[in-house]
Order: C-alpha cells, then sequence, then structure tokens
C-alpha cells in the first residue's frame, strides 16, 4: 500500500479548506450586500418613519421640501416604462436575428454575425450613453420639436444595449433544438416559416423568454446610460417624448450630493434596495422559465 | 401557396431584421470611431485633462484605467479560481453548494450600481478609507467574481476523467493532482475567461463612481513609492477611470471642447474593450489548437 507523508496530508487538507473558503466568500459577499443594503433601506421606514404605502406610491418627491416628500413612484415607474419599452423594440428584434442566424443563413450566422454580437455584448454602458447623447438626443429633438431627453430615448438606447444580449442567448436557445423535430416538420411538407413558427420557436420558447427576461433584468439595473439621455424629471410623462427619472438615475444623481444619514440619503437607499429585490425577482422568474425547460 | 406566400414574407422579414441590427450595430461602431479618431494621438493620450480651457487629454485616466485592472485581477484571480476549483472537484451536492449555485447566481444578475452602493458602504465609509483604488478594486471583484468562479468550472470540468484518473492512480494526491495536473489543461479557458473580464472591468463605471471616485488626483509620474499621495502605484488614492470620465465629461463637462474630449476617449475606450475581446476569442483558439495538435 502506497504511504502518504504527513506533508502531503496536510497539503490535500489545506487545499480543500483555501478553495472552499473562496467558495464560502461568496455566500458570504451575497448575504452582506442583502444584509447592508436592507439595513440602509430600511431605516427609510422604520427610523425616519415614512410609511412604506407613501414610500411606494406617493407621486411626489420632494425630499428637500418643507414637510419633505418622499414618494418615489415616479422612479418606479419610469424604470418600469423604460425597461418595458426596450424590451418590446429589442425582443422581436433581437430573436428574429437569432433565427436568421441559426435557420436561414447558418453559415454565415456562425462565421461572422455571432461572433460580432457577442463581441458587442462587452460594450460598456457609459459608450451607449455617450452615442445616445450626442446622436439620438439632437435627432429627438429636431426631429419632434421637444426637449430631446425622454423616455424614448432611454428606451431606444435600452434597447440597443440589451439587443446582443437578447440575440445571443437565443441563438443558443434556438441552436439547442434538435434538428430531427425540423426535418420531421419539413418531411410532412410544411415550408420553413411553418417549421420555425410552429415547430423551432415552439420548442425553444422558455430559452427565448430567458433572453429577454435577462435583457430585462439589465435594462432595469443599468444607471448611466439611461442617466444620461432620459433628462431625470421627477413628474409622470405624459407621452413618449417626456423626460422622466428612473430608480437608478435618482441614485446615480443625488447620492453623491446629500448628507449620509439624513433621510433623503435613506431614501436613496431604499431605492437601492428597490433595486436588489427587482434583481431577486428577475433571478426568480429565471429560475422557474429554466425550471420549465427542463420538465419539457 | 398561401403558406409559400407567407414563407416568402417571413424570409424577408426576418432578413431585414438581421440587415436592419447590423447596419444598427455596425454604424454604432464606426460612428464612435469615425469621432474619435482625430483625436488619438499621444498627445491626447498622454496628457492630464483640462477643467476649464480646451485641449486637455486622457492621460491619468487611461493609466487609472489600467492600473485598477490589474489591482482587481490580483484579487479577484486567486478568489475566482479557488471557488472554481471547489465547484469543480470538491462541492458536495447539497443544500450549501445549491446555496453558492445561487448565490453566483444573484451576484451575476445585480446591478452594478448597487454593488457600487455596497462597496460605497462598506469599503469606502466603514473602512474609512475614502474613495480609493483599493475599493474599487473590490467592488469590481464582487462585480466579476461569478464570471471567473464559472468560466474555472467550466474549464475545469472540461478536462479529460482519465488525466486526472491515471495521476490518481499514480498515487498523488488529489490537491496535487488538481494543481499540477487539471488545472495547466484547463488554463487556456481559463485565460480567455479572464480576458473577458478584463474587458468587463476597463468598461464598468455605475460601481465606480461611488468606490474609486470621480477624482485624480495630480499625479507625478515619476514618483513610485506606494504610499505617496501623488504616486501613480498608491492603492490608497482616488481615481477617476477612463469609462468614469467619459460620463463625466457628458454629463457635467466645463471644457469648450467637452464634446471632443468624449469623442476621443469613447473610441479609445471601445478600442481597448475589443482589443480584449478579440484577444480573448483569438488566445483561445491558438491554444485549442496548439494543445490538440501538439499532444500527440
Amino acid at each position: 500500500m502506497l504511504t502518504r507523508s504527513k506533508r502531503q496530508f496536510t497539503e490535500n487538507i489545506t487545499g480543500k479548506t483555501v478553495a472552499m473558503v473562496c467558495a464560502g466568500l461568496l455566500v458570504i459577499v451575497v448575504l452582506s450586500i442583502t444584509y447592508f443594503i436592507a439595513s440602509k433601506g430600511l431605516s427609510t421606514f422604520f427610523v425616519n418613519g415614512v410609511s412604506i404605502s407613501e414610500f411606494l406610491t406617493q407621486l411626489k418627491w420632494d425630499p428637500e421640501g418643507e414637510p419633505a416628500r418622499y414618494g418615489v413612484f415616479p422612479f418606479i415607474l419610469g424604470s418600469f416604462l423604460v425597461t418595458a419599452l426596450a424590451a418590446l423594440i429589442a425582443a422581436p428584434l433581437g430573436i428574429g436575428a437569432a433565427i436568421f442566424m441559426t435557420e436561414i443563413f447558418p453559415g454565415f450566422g456562425k462565421k461572422v454575425l455571432k461572433p460580432v454580437i457577442e463581441l458587442l455584448v462587452g460594450i460598456p454602458s457609459v459608450v451607449y450613453g455617450y452615442v445616445g447623447l450626442t446622436l439620438l438626443v439632437p435627432f429627438i429633438r429636431e426631429q419632434f420639436d421637444v426637449l430631446g431627453f425622454s423616455l424614448l430615448a432611454g428606451g431606444l438606447v435600452l434597447a440597443l444595449m440589451i439587443l446582443p444580449t437578447i440575440t445571443s442567448v437565443a441563438t443558443d436557445a434556438i441552436e439547442a433544438v434538435p434538428q430531427d423535430l425540423r426535418n420531421a416538420s419539413l418531411a410532412l411538407g410544411a415550408t420553413r416559416w411553418q417549421t420555425i413558427w410552429n415547430v423551432v420557436l415552439h420548442s425553444s420558447l422558455p430559452g427565448c423568454l430567458t433572453a429577454v427576461v435577462l435583457g430585462m433584468a439589465r435594462a432595469f439595473g443599468e444607471a448611466l446610460a439611461v442617466q444620461m439621455v432620459i433628462g431625470n424629471t421627477t413628474k409622470l410623462p405624459g407621452s413618449l417624448l417626456d423626460p422622466i427619472s428612473t430608480l437608478t438615475s435618482g441614485i446615480t444623481l443625488n447620492m453623491g450630493n446629500t448628507i449620509q444619514g439624513t433621510p433623503y440619503n435613506n431614501a436613496l437607499w431604499s431605492m437601492a434596495l428597490l433595486l436588489l429585490v427587482m434583481s431577486f425577482v428577475f433571478i426568480m422568474i429565471l429560475r422557474l422559465l429554466g425550471r420549465k425547460r427542463v420538465v419539457k | 401557396m398561401r403558406a409559400r406566400v407567407m414563407d416568402r414574407i417571413a424570409t424577408g422579414v426576418l432578413t431585414l431584421i438581421a440587415v436592419l441590427i447590423i447596419g444598427a450595430l455596425v454604424g454604432l461602431l464606426g460612428f464612435i470611431l469615425t469621432q474619435g479618431w482625430h483625436k488619438l494621438n499621444l498627445d491626447f493620450l498622454t496628457s492630464p485633462p483640462n477643467i476649464v480651457k480646451a485641449g486637455g487629454g486622457i492621460g491619468p485616466q487611461l493609466f487609472n484605467s489600467l492600473y485598477l485592472l490589474v489591482l482587481t485581477m490580483l484579487i479577484a484571480l486567486p478568489l475566482g479560481i479557488g471557488a472554481g476549483i471547489y465547484m469543480a472537484e470538491y462541492a458536495p451536492d447539497n443544500k450549501f453548494t445549491q446555496f453558492i449555485r445561487m448565490s453566483i447566481e444573484v451576484l451575476s444578475s445585480l446591478p452594478s450600481i448597487v454593488v457600487g452602493l455596497f462597496g460605497l458602504l462598506v469599503f469606502v465609509n466603514m473602512t474609512g478609507w475614502g474613495y480609493t483604488l483599493f475599493s474599487g478594486a473590490l467592488a469590481l471583484t464582487v462585480f466579476n467574481l461569478p464570471l471567473l468562479v464559472r468560466v474555472t468550472e467550466d474549464a475545469l470540468r472540461n478536462v479529460p476523467r482519465s488525466q486526472k484518473e491515471a495521476s490518481l492512480a499514480l498515487g498523488i494526491t488529489k490537491w496535487r493532482t488538481i494543481v499540477s495536473v487539471i488545472l495547466p489543461a484547463a488554463l487556456p479557458g481559463i485565460i480567455t475567461g479572464a480576458i473577458l473580464a478584463s474587458g468587463r472591468v476597463f468598461g464598468e463605471a455605475a460601481a465606480l463612481l461611488f468606490t474609486a471616485g470621480m477624482s485624480s488626483p495630480n499625479l507625478n509620474f515619476t514618483d513610485f513609492t506606494l504610499a505617496g499621495p501623488t504616486s501613480p502605484l498608491n492603492p490608497f488614492r482616488p481615481a477617476e477611470t477612463l469609462a468614469v470620465h467619459i460620463w463625466k465629461v457628458n454629463s457635467e463637462g466645463l471644457t469648450p471642447d467637452a464634446r471632443d474630449v468624449a469623442d476621443g476617449a469613447a473610441a479609445v475606450l471601445i478600442i481597448a474593450v475589443l482589443i480584449f475581446n478579440i484577444s480573448a476569442r483569438w488566445f483561445g483558439t491558438w491554444v485549442y489548437k496548439k494543445m490538440t495538435s501538439g499532444s500527440n
């Protein structure tokens, strides 16, 4: 029998322990992020005595007024509107491009388009914001004779940002559909489009939805690109061309100008807590979609 | 007959979508590069920015971005690889492992501004360091860890089982096997992932607004001590990175040529990120070819 020296034995144990500590660190980080953001975010309600329902539903945001008002509904609405707008634009385009790449022009898709799209996933958000600011905002201003900084600008910039993400994930989902299914459908005399619509899209639906939800999660949490083009007013928008604020843009703009521990500052942390809660919600949706895929 | 027509129409629409997307994305890159092209000279890349007059450069910002990247990777790589080793080689199938997996999922979908705020609370305020490069590096570590863990785990799992078994059969301890057999074989995958992660670090801004700060002291590039307040290498000084600079110039730039500086900085940033992405891709295929043809 091979005998192992004591040194080897301790090395084995130390190695395993070090690796385990690294992995455990991930758990600690997640727990401490949740704890710290929650403890700061909840102090608005428990220390400053703002009621949760007022915070979530009131329309008036005037933290420096007398009396101060902490209604963040305009921010929440802004975040949801801009995310929905981005998803409405990017989802059909992204999934359409994914179908084109896999079903209609697969050679070109795999060799050229897919790498290019994956490359674009890595473009930093400030660059999208910069392009929005120098190209899109002036364009909207001239076309519609408005300010330009608007919900529309925010939605378009975010749509462009999440388009590569959606295309890339949806492409993987569609590629995973077994070739046999397509062949069977085509053998029955279905056209290529009938096959795509009834067979390919049907069986890759959870994957395509995952792609859209991932894109929406990214859009909801995006801060700087949105802040640069959305205008940042806390009035409710009357149209797509009106400026508005989002949770992220509100935090970005004001966090540096407020003093730690004041009710105004705490209210911003509560907005961060809302972002955190929303990202948990997105994860839950993604998990549900993932489970569905396993069952089918 | 109607199915045939429908097929034609659908193909046409999908092609149109693909052309539209390619056009938009190529246009985006083209716009950034052509706008910034005239600014790309040595003077712009090395001189410090000018707050009130025209003609400033992005030297310190570029240096800060690169230095922050090195610092982040020094912290994040060992932790990420360690956790990846645990997940691939040790993690038993139990609740704790599931919890780690969920933590990875949560971390990878957290909005970067939330990570930045956590950094502000813990690495900036609680430690008393203030806005420092080191706080920024820690925040970016949090941000990058899930990607690195996932990449390492995948790379380790892709190493053929026979290699591991051969080593274990020779009586080599599990830890030695991991370090000297499995890890080297997985290295190409890990390096590719690390380069991709570097690209993200380079372009990240939202998490850095609240950790590394939005200003840079006057750097003295002849002082290479680690503690001097104007030393570029001092990790405990505030540092504005290139991505943060782009955001700042666009939202509150006072220089008459703010637009010019933004154009140039965006072009530099995008070129850097493209280099990271393309080199990761190129490196991956190069090592793969070398390993598969050189192995027998």
